[in-house]
Formats: structure tokens, C-alpha cells, sequence
């Protein structure tokens, strides 16, 4: 342990996170890669599916990257997907952000993010109440959502099926007294339906992050001293649509291709759905070609062989 | 007394002729064969014995000795039954010697006496032409078979009677009404409409990316592979593709037909193969089965498609060992099977298209019914083995029609005008390569690439740009470059623009987006 520089703290030492000590069944130790969170500045947990969609992604990344460059500790499982997307880009746009691990905190699970974990160990931190060397059991995962949602403020559920491990972590929250917020979808995506209901059943609504942060100060002030002592940053206004900002950077005198980069969302679609929500003036245009074209300008992902989404 | 009679053994999809020598003498009674018999070849003697005492020609007892020369090559196949009964009549002197002279037979006996087809006598009467043997008595069943081979008359025969009347028989008028030659005319055959009963494009609704991406394979000879949810329409597809590759010429088809004839899955009433083959093995099929083998060496299914279409359904569902067999194959498009016994080796030029589901389920990238996690996805895709996908030039993905693109009854384009648009690639490509060893575009490779396919400055530039912004591998590189000959020789241009790029690009083989 000494030479891989875990550290160790229990429940009475005086470092102990003050945020976990108001939780029922606080863990007793908590093994710790790197450092952790910092109590006058305010946290964030983001969670949300593991397989997500384009939509889910590019949400989780906007939003990690706003409280990354606002200042705001991002927690999270660092799973595959949103919790990890968000965590990643957090850390990329020069913030600070703690994973929760269900494993010992030498275990990299899952591997796929062994460059995130790396990073965390820099800017931020690995935690877990397992003793290092622990491997990455199914049944400790439900445990450990308590001290993801515990070490929060507030928590936003990007993306959730109807039956999804991320509403335990939402149910954790609430019993701690946490704040709840969630990424509304359309109706028709399953991946949206867990957030939805949360919604319905009166969860916070995320719609842009200047409110959200307005509101996470209201919920902090108190306890977090850095929203008083100017330690973060000024607000980056940021908001989720930004079609204006984007067209300054398509290629001027090429109306079909503005008109190929509107007909794409983040739903993946293929060139003969693209067609159809063309205007028919564009109809006879080489709509393959100009996928690519919007893939080279870094304005479309190809997400597979035929299937295209818009690309923040 | 002695005989000597012509008869012919396969090697691979070739021929050597083999004489069967008979010998009736005084000792003890017996019959005994010798020259490297497989035991197909040693239960002859059974069946010569029945079926001759069956037709009132009772075997003296007298010592009879058969060889098959050259006895060092090991003889496989049934087809030696009818010359060794005839070689051990003359050698009785049933009839003359003059009789056989200049007579290929083959032939398999029943214990009645018929004559029952046997496997490649296509290749086999092709030798003896070869060889300036004028006639040869085949299978009735085989004999038009045989007689798509000029200059060489060939005789189908459906009993041992008959040939035995035929022998007996010195006159020349006689003998042709006994045995009349089987004539086949191959230019008319030839002539006629080759693609009438087969599938068209026309019957194919929507899809246009695959579609496309069909016409561009069959343009310059790439190997293609189409990914989708089931029931979009990936088989059919496949299946529409021999019909816009140019028609067999006269060569290619006695190529195919040998292969058939050769693997004895030639039909009946069709002595010639005027379609490409298309060959859709289900994904259980043995290494063997895929690409020939057994002890007693036969074309594999990928032979089977030689000058056609092998089709793998399913991809990641086939067997590593079989999938992997393929590398050699599809670089040296010929097959070489190595056993004991010596090699053989058979054609296997043929277009590999295959077609796989994107995910277990088969819905992803649809989060809203695809459940598989990556993990899985992965593991689906990693059993599609790289140096399969390293051949595939042309990738395409389809989606599942909606059922007001189905009711839509717009005709799309047919077979036909694909076609032309196909062969006319095609000769450009036949002129491009004049005196290489290219015949396609396909078949280029690193100095070929760059050669052939040269850009122009804003061309260059703009093809650095996607190779950076589209994070492109070396590989994926030469592969864009080489599809967009090939769109750019649809089009009969000759220099490649910015548009065949991008054209090529959509269709790259990346598999990595879904990881």
C-alpha cells in the first residue's frame, strides 16, 4: 500500500469527508488513490447509463466540461459510458473529478478506461471503501453508489432505462437528502425514460447549465465557502444549443451541406432518413459525399458503416 | 491375349489419361488389379464381373490381369468400370483390336449393365482432345457434357450392350446409328439469354447505399461486406450480384463447368454453365468443405464459385479455422490442397461478399432496441478475423425498410443497365492492366495504388485532409484510393476527383466506429 500510495482513512480522522459523515451507513474506511474532494467547493455527481446513446454522450461531455471548467468536483462511477464521459471531459477541460470504485482501488475496472484512471489519480481522485485488490464484484456496485451520491451536492442522471442501476444510486440520493436532476429526452427513447419519470416524479429539470449552476449555488452556499470566496471560476455561459456558434465554422457557398448538417441530430440516421427530412430542392444532392464532408469538417460522426449524428 | 484401352483420371480440376491394360491367360483362375488403386477403383472388379455375367458374358476361368498406368499416380473414382470391362472383352477377343483404337471410355457399371454417370468428363474429354484422341464413349448422361469439347466426337452410351454392339459393329454407317455422336452447339447456347431467370435489382426497394456499393464491388472485383438488422435485405442483394457481373465468356464457362463437373454437381440437360456461380455456404460449413479437401481431394465451395460469388452469410458465425483458411485463396485465387498423396490445386477466383448483423441483437446503433453492451459488441466484431476484413474493400450498412418503402412499387433500376455500366469499367480496367498482373482494380497493390491512381494537387491536398481529419490508417489509405479508381472508371473518367474521394470514403471498411 505504501509503495502504490493508497492512502487510508477512517470513519473518527479528522480528514474523513464531512459530506459522508451526514450519510446513513457511512463506509467505515476508505481507501484513497490521489486526494479527495474538497469540502468548501461544491461536487457534482453525474451517472447515468453505460451503454448510452450519441445523444447521452454528447450531454454527459458538455456537461463534464462545463463543471470542469467552472471548478466544480465531478463525481462519478467511472463505468463505461456516461459516468465516464462526463468524468473524462471534467478532467480534459482542466477540472477536478473522483471516481467511486466498486473494486479496490488499485483495480482499474472497467480496463476500457485505464487512461481516465490514470488522470484521476492527478487531478482528482480514486476512492473506495474496499481494501485494495479487491476485484470488481456485481454485488458491491449497488454499495458503493451511496458514496458516489454521498460526496455530491447534487446529481444529475444524464441518461437512464425505465429499470436502470443509476436510479438505486437516485434513490441513495434522496435518503442522503441530495438534489436530483435529470436530463430530459424525448419520450420515444428508451434511454430517456428513466430520466423522464424522475421528471415526472419531480426531480430538478437540467436545461442549461447557467441555470443549474445558479441553483447548485442556492442548494451550497452554505456549506461550500469557495462560492463566497470567489475561488471559481466566472460563469462560462454555456448552453446546450449552440447551432449559432456552429455556423460560422461550415464552409461558406455550400447551402446543401448547412442543409445536411440541420437534417442531422444526435438519433444515428442513415442517408435515405436524411433524405426525407431534406427540403426538396436538395433531393437530387450526393447525400454519402457530403456526410464525409461534415465527418472532415468535424460537424458529423460516423457512428457506423451508414449511420451518422451530429457532432457538437 | 492383351489390350490396351484409353481412359482418363482427374487431378485437380485437370486431366491425365490413363490406359488400362488387359490381360486373359491360362493359370490359375483369378482376376487381380494392380497400378495404385484407390478402393473404389479395386471394387471394379465386382462390378465388371456381375455386370458382364448379367449381359451373358461370363467371365473363363482363366487368370485376368488388369493395370491402370501409370501405376504411380493413385486413381480415385468409378469411372474406370466401363474400360476395364471392355479392355477384358477385347482381351477375349470379343471383337477386334482395331475396334478401341482411338477410344477414350469412361464409365460407371451397374450390376445390370447400365452405364451410370460419373464425375469430370468435361476436363477429362478435354485432355483427350488435347491429346488428338478423335472419340470416346461416355455416360449417356454425361454426353453433352462432354461434347461442348470441339473436335473430339463424343458418344454417350446407357449400357454395356450397346458398346459391346457398337465394338462388333465394323461398319461405319452402323456404328453411328448404334452410337450416335452427341453434338451440343455451344455458340447458341452460348447466345442465349444467360440471365433471364435470375434475380434483378429491379425487384430491390430503397437501399441505394447497398446497392451501389454492389455495382462498385462488381466494377472493379472488390470483395464487399454489407452489415445490417435482419431482414433489411443483405441476402437479396447478395444474391442480385452475379447478375450485374459481366457474362462468362466461352473460356470462364468450361472453367466453372470443369469445376462442377469435377465436383459431379454439373445439372442435367445443362452441359455448359452460362451463369456465375453464386455459392452461399451456411456457417457451420468444415474448413474442408470450404476450400476442398478430404482425403480424396474434391473442390471446395469456394471453388465451386470460381468466376462467381461466395457468399458468407452470418460472418461472425463462421468457424475461425474456416474463416482463415480463405487468406491463401483469396490472395492467390487459385486453392492448393496439400495431402499425402501429392497436391492439387483448384481454381478460386471468386468475389467475397459477406454480410453480418451489427451486433448480437442486430439492431445497434438503435439504443432504442439494442441492448448489447459494448463489451459484447465488441466480442461480436472480434470474431470476425482482421485478415478477412484486411480483403474487404468496400463496406456498407443497411437499414431495415419501413413498410411504406416496401408498398412504394417504384421500379428501381435493373440488373441489365447496372450491368452495362459494370462491363464497361470493366474494359477500362482490361486496358489499364494490359500485360500486368492486375486484372481488376481490386488487384492493385502498393506501386499499382500509385501508379494508377494519381491525384492532382487539390486532390492530394484534399485527400491529406481526410486521411488527418478522418483519422484514416495506411491501410484504409491505399483501400479509399483504390475504390475510388473504381468509381472514377464507372464514371470512364480518367483522373480521380475530390467526388470518387469522397464516394470511396463512405464505403471504407472501418470496423472501429463501433467500438
Amino acid at each position: 500500500m505504501e509503495e502504490k500510495k493508497i492512502r487510508v482513512i477512517n470513519k473518527e480522522e479528522k480528514e474523513y469527508p464531512r459530506r459522508l459523515k451526514e450519510i446513513p451507513k457511512p463506509p467505515e474506511k476508505l481507501y484513497i488513490l490521489g486526494s479527495l474532494p474538497v469540502e468548501r467547493i461544491p461536487s457534482v455527481a453525474v451517472i447515468g447509463a453505460r451503454d448510452c446513446s450519441e445523444y447521452g454522450r454528447y450531454v454527459a461531455a458538455r456537461l463534464g466540461s462545463v463543471l470542469g471548467r467552472k471548478g466544480i468536483q465531478v463525481i462519478s462511477g467511472m463505468a463505461r459510458g456516461i459516468d465516464g464521459i462526463a468524468q473524462e471531459a471534467a478532467v480534459d477541460a482542466g477540472g477536478y473529478s473522483y471516481a467511486v470504485l466498486g473494486s479496490g482501488v488499485d483495480v482499474c475496472y472497467p480496463a476500457s478506461n485505464k487512461s481516465l484512471y490514470e488522470k484521476l489519480k492527478v487531478t482528482g481522485g480514486i476512492l473506495s471503501e474496499y481494501p485494495p485488490g479487491t476485484s470488481a464484484i456485481a454485488r458491491n456496485f449497488p454499495a458503493r453508489n451511496r458514496i458516489v451520491s454521498g460526496l455530491a451536492d447534487a446529481i444529475i442522471v444524464v441518461e437512464a432505462r425505465e429499470k436502470s442501476g443509476t436510479l438505486i444510486t437516485v434513490d441513495m440520493a434522496l435518503e442522503q437528502g441530495r438534489e436530483v436532476y435529470a436530463v430530459p429526452g424525448r419520450i420515444t427513447d428508451s434511454l430517456s425514460v428513466g430520466c423522464n419519470r424522475l421528471l415526472k416524479l419531480g426531480a430538478g429539470i437540467l436545461l442549461d447549465t447557467d441555470e443549474f449552476l445558479e441553483e447548485l449555488k442556492g442548494i451550497t452556499a452554505k456549506r461550500c465557502m469557495a462560492w463566497e470566496d470567489r475561488e471559481l471560476r466566472e460563469n462560462t455561459s454555456e448552453v446546450f444549443r449552440e447551432n449559432d456558434r456552429k455556423e460560422a465554422r461550415l464552409p461558406e457557398g455550400e447551402p446543401e451541406l448547412l442543409a445536411i448538417y440541420h437534417a442531422l441530430d444526435f438519433s444515428p440516421a442513415g442517408p435515405e432518413q436524411i433524405r426525407e427530412r431534406l427540403p426538396e430542392k436538395y433531393q437530387g444532392t450526393p447525400i454519402p459525399l457530403l456526410l464525409i464532408r461534415l465527418c472532415m469538417e468535424n460537424l458529423a460522426v460516423q457512428v457506423s458503416p451508414g449511420q451518422f449524428c451530429r457532432k457538437e | 491375349m492383351y489390350s490396351i484401352i484409353i481412359s482418363g483420371a482427374l487431378q485437380g480440376v485437370s486431366a491425365y489419361l490413363v490406359s488400362v491394360e488387359a490381360d486373359v491367360a491360362q493359370g490359375l483362375p483369378g482376376f487381380s488389379m494392380v497400378g495404385s488403386l484407390g478402393s473404389e477403383v479395386k471394387e471394379s472388379r465386382e462390378r465388371v464381373t456381375v455386370a458382364l455375367k448379367n449381359v451373358g458374358m461370363n467371365l473363363p476361368p482363366k487368370r485376368i490381369t488388369v493395370n491402370l498406368s501409370p501405376a504411380d499416380i493413385r486413381k480415385e473414382g468409378s469411372a474406370f468400370d466401363l474400360p476395364i470391362a471392355v479392355g477384358i472383352l477385347e482381351a477375349m477377343d470379343f471383337f477386334d483390336d482395331k475396334a478401341t483404337e482411338g477410344i477414350l471410355f469412361l464409365g460407371e457399371l451397374g450390376l445390370d449393365g447400365e452405364i451410370k454417370r460419373v464425375r469430370g468428363v468435361l476436363p477429362i474429354v478435354r485432355e483427350a482432345a488435347a491429346r488428338g484422341i478423335s472419340q470416346c464413349i461416355v455416360p449417356a448422361e454425361n454426353a453433352a457434357e462432354g461434347a461442348v469439347i470441339p473436335g473430339i466426337r463424343v458418344r454417350g452410351a446407357a449400357h454395356i450392350r450397346d458398346v459391346f454392339a457398337f465394338l462388333s459393329e465394323k461398319e461405319e454407317r452402323k456404328r453411328e446409328e448404334i452410337l450416335p455422336g452427341k453434338s451440343v452447339d455451344v455458340e447458341a447456347l452460348f447466345h442465349e439469354d444467360r440471365y433471364g431467370e435470375t434475380a434483378d435489382f429491379e425487384d430491390v426497394c430503397g437501399q441505394e447505399a447497398a446497392k451501389r456499393a454492389a455495382e462498385i464491388a462488381a466494377a472493379g472485383f472488390h470483395n464487399l461486406l454489407m452489415v445490417g438488422p435482419p431482414g433489411a435485405g443483405k441476402s437479396m442483394i447478395a444474391k442480385r450480384i452475379p447478375g450485374i457481373l459481366p457474362p462468362l465468356t466461352l473460356e470462364e464457362s468450361l472453367e466453372v463447368t470443369s469445376v462442377a463437373s469435377v465436383a459431379g454437381v454439373l445439372e442435367e440437360g445443362r452441359p455448359l454453365v452460362r451463369m456465375r456461380p453464386f455459392r452461399s455456404p451456411h456457417h457451420t460449413i468444415s474448413r474442408a468443405a470450404l476450400i476442398g479437401g478430404s482425403s480424396n481431394p474434391r473442390p471446395g465451395m469456394i471453388s465451386l464459385a470460381h468466376r462467381g460469388v461466395l457468399f458468407l452469410d452470418e460472418l461472425p458465425e463462421f468457424g475461425r479455422i474456416a474463416l482463415d483458411s480463405l487468406r491463401q485463396p483469396l490472395e492467390d485465387r487459385v486453392v492448393s490442397i496439400a495431402r499425402a498423396g501429392g497436391s492439387v490445386i483448384y481454381p478460386s477466383d471468386f468475389m467475397l461478399v459477406c454480410a453480418m448483423n451489427p451486433c448480437p441483437c442486430g439492431y445497434y446503433p438503435d439504443r432504442n432496441r439494442c441492448r448489447c453492451t459494448e463489451p459484447t459488441i465488441q466480442k461480436y466484431m472480434g470474431r470476425v478475423s482482421g485478415p478477412i476484413l484486411d480483403r474487404i474493400d468496400l463496406c456498407v450498412e443497411l437499414q431495415a425498410v419501413d413498410i411504406t418503402g416496401l408498398n412504394r412499387k417504384k421500379k428501381s433500376e435493373s440488373s441489365a443497365e447496372i450491368r452495362s455500366r459494370v462491363m464497361r469499367a470493366r474494359e477500362i480496367q482490361t486496358g489499364r492492366f494490359e500485360g500486368t498482373d492486375c486484372r481488376f482494380n481490386a488487384d492493385m497493390e502498393g506501386a499499382d495504388i500509385e501508379r494508377y491512381c494519381q491525384l492532382g494537387r487539390k486532390e492530394q491536398e484534399f485527400m491529406e485532409q481526410m486521411y488527418h481529419s478522418l483519422k484514416l490508417s495506411a491501410r484504409a489509405y491505399h483501400r479509399v484510393l483504390k475504390v475510388a479508381r473504381t468509381v472514377a472508371d464507372l464514371e470512364g473518367e480518367e483522373k480521380l476527383n475530390t467526388q470518387h474521394l469522397l464516394e470511396a470514403c463512405f464505403y471504407r471498411p472501418s470496423l472501429e466506429y463501433w467500438m
